[in-house]
């Protein structure tokens, strides 16, 4: 089943299908061999990482010593973020960083108000986004669940648009059900919830209310078992976006009995 | 003694050493010319120098100079 759904429902981005709408996040494991476990658990095909300073792998360790080496092993197209970076600026040298390191052009804008909330700075991220596109970047840009705020990053030129489902790291779910679906009907872009998801129901209720995708880090890899939990997303996003396309049932206020009343035994 | 800041740090600098040789020697990979790995691979690293990106393909053209700012960036783990 995973099969066929993998090769009749891709995710095209930038004219890129990826068989997987399940975006994995490298953050938060605790060892570069568990977390490549996960990642092929979860069926990804695109995963983010973080630019950092280089250092020197630790003597005497073998094999995958190296994050880009691992997603280039497993067939993972890797998406270069800009986390950690509260101005504009540092966000442009992080992507021009990211797109001369990993050799791709796509890259999740992350530019972030605070350490405490973590969230979005809406001022910078759209002078950002602005300035990435100008310079050919394809960018994924990570914002509030702010409808009208997605709309004005997809006019900017964003290849994808990713509002939150809750703040980063809290596990708390979709706060805000009714701003995502508003996001999705309105936009001609991707739209992928990124960040807030805790637990498969979470990812399912996503695609449910119509988003393309969805990119979550923490969930699986701070997980006590993390690739069983990668593989409960990996099921969670196929169930939700079949349950979207399938067409739900009404909400009622009242019993609809689903047992014919006519031709009861008389008992 | 000549030095330059590399991420962050201060570091001898021998005269006439080049961006190629120090991302070389850091990287523990032979580099060719164009500033791809001799051994075929991808490098998966980025260079700064005072604040400016320099391509790959200008590494082994580029000179250090006394009190250069390089920061070396790679992919590491991160949502």
């Amino acid at each position: 089943m995973t099969q066929t759904l993998t090769q009749t429902d891709p995710l095209v981005i930038d004219g890129i299908p990826l068989g997987s709408r399940l975006i994995m996040g490298t953050g938060g494991a605790p060892s570069l061999d568990g977390l490549g476990a996960a990642l092929v658990a979860s069926g990804t095909e695109l995963t983010t990482v973080a630019m950092r300073r280089y250092s020197a792998p630790a003597a005497g360790s073998t094999g995958g010593t190296n994050l880009f080496d691992l997603l280039i092993e497993n067939n993972i197209r890797v998406l270069p973020n800009t986390a950690g970076c509260f101005t504009a600026r540092e966000a442009l040298m992080t992507a021009e960083l990211g797109r001369e390191a990993l050799e791709t052009d796509w890259v999740k804008l992350e530019v972030i108000a605070d350490e405490h909330t973590l969230l979005p700075d809406a001022v910078e991220l759209v002078e950002a986004t602005e300035a990435l596109v100008a310079r050919g970047f394809k960018v994924f840009a990570y914002t509030n669940d702010d409808p009208v705020l997605a709309l004005r990053l997809e006019q900017l030129g964003a290849a994808a648009v990713m509002p939150l489902g809750a703040p980063i790291g809290t596990g708390l779910g979709i706060l805000n059900p009714h701003n995502i679906e508003l996001i999705v009907s309105r936009a001609s872009v991707p739209v992928i919830l990124d960040a807030g998801i805790g637990t498969a129901s979470d990812a399912a209720l996503a695609m449910e209310l119509g988003c393309d995708a969805v990119l979550l880090a923490s969930a699986v890899t701070r997980a006590q078992d993390p690739v069983a939990m990668a593989q409960a997303f990996r099921h969670a996003v196929i169930g939700g976006r079949l349950a979207a396309q399938a067409g739900r049932i009404p909400r009622r206020t009242h019993a609809l009995a689903s047992s014919a009343m006519e031709g009861r035994p008389d008992l | 003694m000549s030095t330059i800041q590399l991420n962050g740090a201060t570091h001898p600098l021998a005269e006439g050493t080049t961006l190629s040789q120090l991302v070389a020697t850091v990287t523990g990979r032979e580099l060719l010319p164009t500033g791809k790995p001799a051994d075929g691979g991808r490098l998966g690293v980025a260079v700064a120098r005072n604040s400016g990106i320099v391509p790959r393909s200008q590494w082994s053209a580029t000179a250090l100079e006394l009190n250069d700012d390089i920061e070396i960036v790679t992919a590491v783990q991160g949502g």
